[in-house]
């Protein structure tokens, strides 16, 4: 991934042993919050056999929840990556009253409990929405709560490194006549590819899995806005915690490779640019 | 920075030293109450009151509500427990079945029940609409807001009661699994659980909510314009109590059940929109009786209901929501 | 690096001034529909009332051991999210190892996984019947219930943040500057706080923040953990919950403009207190 170093290639027999360790203590880490946990999940799942799990994840309303989670998180990763991209731009670059206060902002959408935003939005964009658009119980509504839940991302992955980016770089492009869309697409979006990839990447994460502000707008019509998280909700409630411990572990392998595939995705990309 | 993180981490351990001690500490007779949501309110009166009698006095509380199924599944898992209150029996059912609660609980003179209620019409103040009976949610242009039975456990009393409606009336059970089907094309929102259903129709969504009606009248108590309509029709819908076997011989937590089953106690839920399991409450007439009143046990009893209505896969409520599915899809 | 820094608007850009005003636009108009008028809703919402409600609410001994409790967790997961976050960039941007991809897919991975099965995973683990539950109850030590699982689960949701946040800065920064010190005698150690850190600064602060707004935030796992014991084990976000369950909306909008106002506090403090020197 990054380039070895000169003096990394000659301390290499020495730099492995302190590698091997470090990559030992992350493990260590994750594997007492994330694996193992997981773990235990995707044993639940197995006890349940192949024939029945098949039988969770292929019924229609599965398919149909798996489906609407899977499209609306790309889509909703994708236009963070635009729209994150040009709100973290404004936010560096540009210089504006209130400037400040829009910064501070940008992260409210976590600290808000999910039922709270689930309600405002409902308020604003409902039947009784004070905007007069009624976006409620529809698909639309969905990818609104899940906007709202992963505006942070790509604005805070891209700012710093922005902030980073020296700004001679692109006026030295400018100056040796190269026009602005130029600068960005040659100079500064290589420069920002990682960033953007891995916020859009975290966007997708949360918004497969989200599910508390989604499920009060979205109406939770099974077929038309119910998303996969509720179809898990329900199997635990149902009393099948192993089948809700099946597509759980199916929704996660579906989001394991989307995110892999980002990571090829960011890694290809810069070995172009080289 | 580097202060700033080195801080950072002092803050971890000193808040972990903190909370390790602070864990410790005991005192006087405890007893642990897990209930679902709605009583709440009630045993915000009836903890107070019972700790006035003899048998309460310096008996502490601590108390944990959610939602039904959550709360029993946590029991389950381990979540300490005196005392339990549950919207429905399958979630005492799996205490039983964990060794958590003794199989007798419901051996006691009321059926192991503690409070009623049945399965109302909940509408706009005034009933614009003129809804009194089942009937009148299948007429064209009526919107009805029904919880997801799968999400919401006590969403299946309000099925039930609909489907026992009609063979009450007399319908054949092909009949009556066809009027689920009609009913279920008239609701545009199906929430997650019954509360998020009231705020839904509290909104402005819909026209008729299915509801309990001890919900419909905490709603009123709390300002909301809602009417609600006791249809001719319903289900009795029963709330299961019982102390668990972990409280073993803990006097206290038997003590609180015992009370809860006084005239006083009973007047308490009363008050807060629950019928009495008790005779002679003061209060109690204020409640319809309905012409045609069932219970689950008429439709085959929970268990048997579970499997044929309520199977996520493969039921009656997941076929009709697979077939309002394909012909939203087309 | 600040929010507030004012930069001069580069000569070679003068031409560009329209797209300038086209972006500004475009982000403030997302903005504004997106997050300030939900946003806002919430401070109308919770004042609409008049203060008298607020304040009483505020006052509530529930809320305030709600509030005591949401803090302690975020100050237990923020501080251990964010050690681990810094060392696991260093390492997967810094040093090379089999597995890295992997590794790096793994991070956020904590995100995709819904809360109710976050909740139940943790049960799994500790509850009466699970993996470590019966060896935990014979020791008598208490973790699914109380405030160790509620820990666990807000590390586990706030963990890919630092890790995510500092990957690009230090992939920008290169290390000829870390090269620099090292021929100049310096430690490893003396790099890493000297040199390392404050080009880093940046994306750490960001992790931070976003790791705590998280944390504060955070419901769906920690209710399911935390068996909701008023009083005891009740976060300010399962107390909004318990409000809007009872009809009090305005508690709960208060309780959640309070979560609003550390986290607005939070990212005020950083970027007031950031050292004033720059990068390079």
């Amino acid at each position: 991934m990054a380039r070895p170093a000169p003096s990394q290639v000659l301390r290499r027999r020495k730099v492995r042993r302190s590698t091997w360790l470090g990559v030992g203590l992350v493990t260590l880490y994750l594997s007492v919050i994330v694996l193992i946990p997981l773990a235990a999940v995707a044993w639940h799942a197995a006890e349940l056999g192949p024939a029945a799990i098949w039988r969770v994840v292929s019924s229609p309303d599965t398919r149909a929840a798996l489906q609407l989670s899977l499209f609306s998180s790309l889509a909703v990763a994708a236009i963070n990556a635009v729209v994150g991209t040009i709100i973290a731009w404004v936010l560096v670059r540009d210089t504006f009253p209130g400037k400040t206060i829009v910064n501070a902002l940008i992260d409210l959408p976590f600290a808000l409990p999910t039922i709270v935003a689930g309600l405002t939005l409902l308020a604003l964009y409902g039947p009784k929405g004070a905007l007069g658009v009624n976006l409620a119980y529809t698909r639309a509504a969905v990818m609104l709560a899940l906007l709202f839940v992963t505006l942070p991302f790509v604005v805070r992955s891209v700012q710093p490194v922005l902030m980073e980016l020296e700004k001679d770089v692109e006026e030295a492009a400018s100056s040796l006549g190269a026009h602005g869309p130029t600068v960005f697409r040659r100079v500064v979006l290589p420069s920002l590819l990682p960033a953007i990839v891995s916020g859009a990447g975290l966007s997708f994460a949360r918004a497969i899995g989200e599910f508390g502000s989604v499920v009060l707008i979205s109406g939770n019509i099974p077929f038309k806005t119910q998303i996969a998280p509720v179809r898990i909700f329900a199997l635990i409630e149902s009393g099948d915690s192993a089948g809700a411990a099946a597509l759980a572990v199916v929704l996660l392998l579906i989001s394991f490779s989307v995110l892999l595939l980002l990571a090829f995705v960011q890694r290809w990309g810069r070995k172009g640019d080289e | 920075m580097m202060k700033t993180l080195g801080a950072l981490v002092l803050m971890a351990v000193a808040a972990a030293a903190v909370t390790t001690l602070a864990a410790c500490g005991g005192g006087s007779p405890k007893v642990a109450l897990v209930a679902y949501s709605t009583p709440r309110e009630a045993y915000a009166e009836l903890i107070p009151a019972f700790q006035k009698t003899d048998a309460g006095k310096d008996v502490q509380f601590s108390e944990s509500y959610g939602a039904s199924g959550e709360q029993s599944r946590a029991v389950e898992a381990g979540l300490p427990a005196d005392v339990v209150e549950f919207s429905l029996a399958p979630d005492m059912a799996r205490l039983v079945k964990a060794n958590l609660v003794a199989k007798t609980w419901d051996q006691n003179k009321y059926k192991g029940f503690v409070t009623k209620s049945v399965v109302v019409l909940v509408v706009r103040k005034g009933n614009p609409k003129g809804i009194t009976t089942w009937d009148a949610l299948t007429k064209p242009g009526v919107e009805v807001i029904e919880p997801n039975p799968f999400t919401s456990g006590g969403a299946k009393w309000n099925i039930m009661a609909a489907y026992g409606a009609q063979l009450k009336q007399g319908r054949t059970v092909q009949e009556a699994e066809a009027y689920l089907a009609e009913l279920f094309k008239h609701v545009p929102v199906q929430d997650k659980s019954a509360r998020d259903a009231l705020q839904t129709f509290v909104g402005g969504k819909g026209d008729v909510l299915l509801s309990y009606e001890n919900e419909a009248i905490a709603a009123q108590q709390a300002g909301e314009a809602v009417d609600y309509v006791v249809p001719a029709e319903t289900i009795l819908i029963e709330n299961p109590l019982a102390v668990t076997t972990d409280a073993g011989s803990s006097s206290e937590a038997k003590a609180f059940y015992d009370y809860l089953y006084t005239l006083g106690a009973q007047t308490i839920f009363v008050s807060k929109g629950y019928r009495p399991v008790v005779e002679g409450v003061t209060g109690a007439d204020k409640f319809p009786t309905p012409a045609n009143l069932f219970t689950i046990d008429d439709l085959g009893g929970w268990d048997q209901v579970n499997k044929d209505f309520f199977d996520p896969t493969a039921s009656v409520m997941a076929t009709i929501e697979q077939g309002l599915g394909i012909s939203t899809q087309q | 690096m600040s929010s507030g820094r004012t930069e001069p608007v580069a000569p070679g850009a003068r031409g560009s001034r329209a797209s300038r005003y086209g972006l500004r636009s475009v982000a403030l108009v997302y903005l504004a529909l997106i997050l300030v008028l939900p946003v806002g809703m919430v401070f109308f919402r919770t004042f609409e009332n008049g203060l008298q409600p607020v304040l009483q609410a505020l006052s509530d001994p529930e809320t305030l051991h709600a509030l005591y409790l949401t803090v302690l967790i975020a100050a237990i997961a923020v501080p251990l999210n964010t050690v681990f976050g810094v060392f696991c960039a260093l390492l997967m941007v810094r040093r090379t190892f089999p597995g890295k991809a992997f590794l790096s897919g793994l991070i956020d991975v904590p995100f995709a996984v819904s809360p109710v099965v976050v909740g139940l995973s943790l049960i799994l683990v500790y509850g009466r019947t699970g993996w470590l539950g019966g060896w935990l109850a014979e020791n008598g030590i208490r973790v699914i219930f109380a405030l160790p699982s509620m820990v666990l689960a807000t590390i586990f949701v706030s963990l890919p943040f630092v890790v995510r946040e500092v990957v690009p800065v230090l992939q920008e920064i290169g290390v000829e500057q870390d090269q620099a010190a090292h021929t100049l005698g310096a430690t490893p150690w003396q790099t890493f706080w000297r040199i390392t850190l404050p080009a880093i600064r940046g994306g750490v602060t960001y992790g931070v923040i976003l790791t705590t707004a998280r944390a504060l935030g955070e419901f769906g796992a920690v209710s399911i953990v935390s068996g909701k014991i008023a009083g005891q084990t009740s976060t300010l976000t399962v107390h909004v919950e318990e409000r809007f369950q009872q009809f009090d909306l305005v508690g709960a909008y208060t309780s959640s403009l309070v979560l609003a106002v550390i986290a607005l506090v939070i990212v005020l403090a950083m970027t007031v207190l950031k050292p004033k020197e720059a990068g390079s």
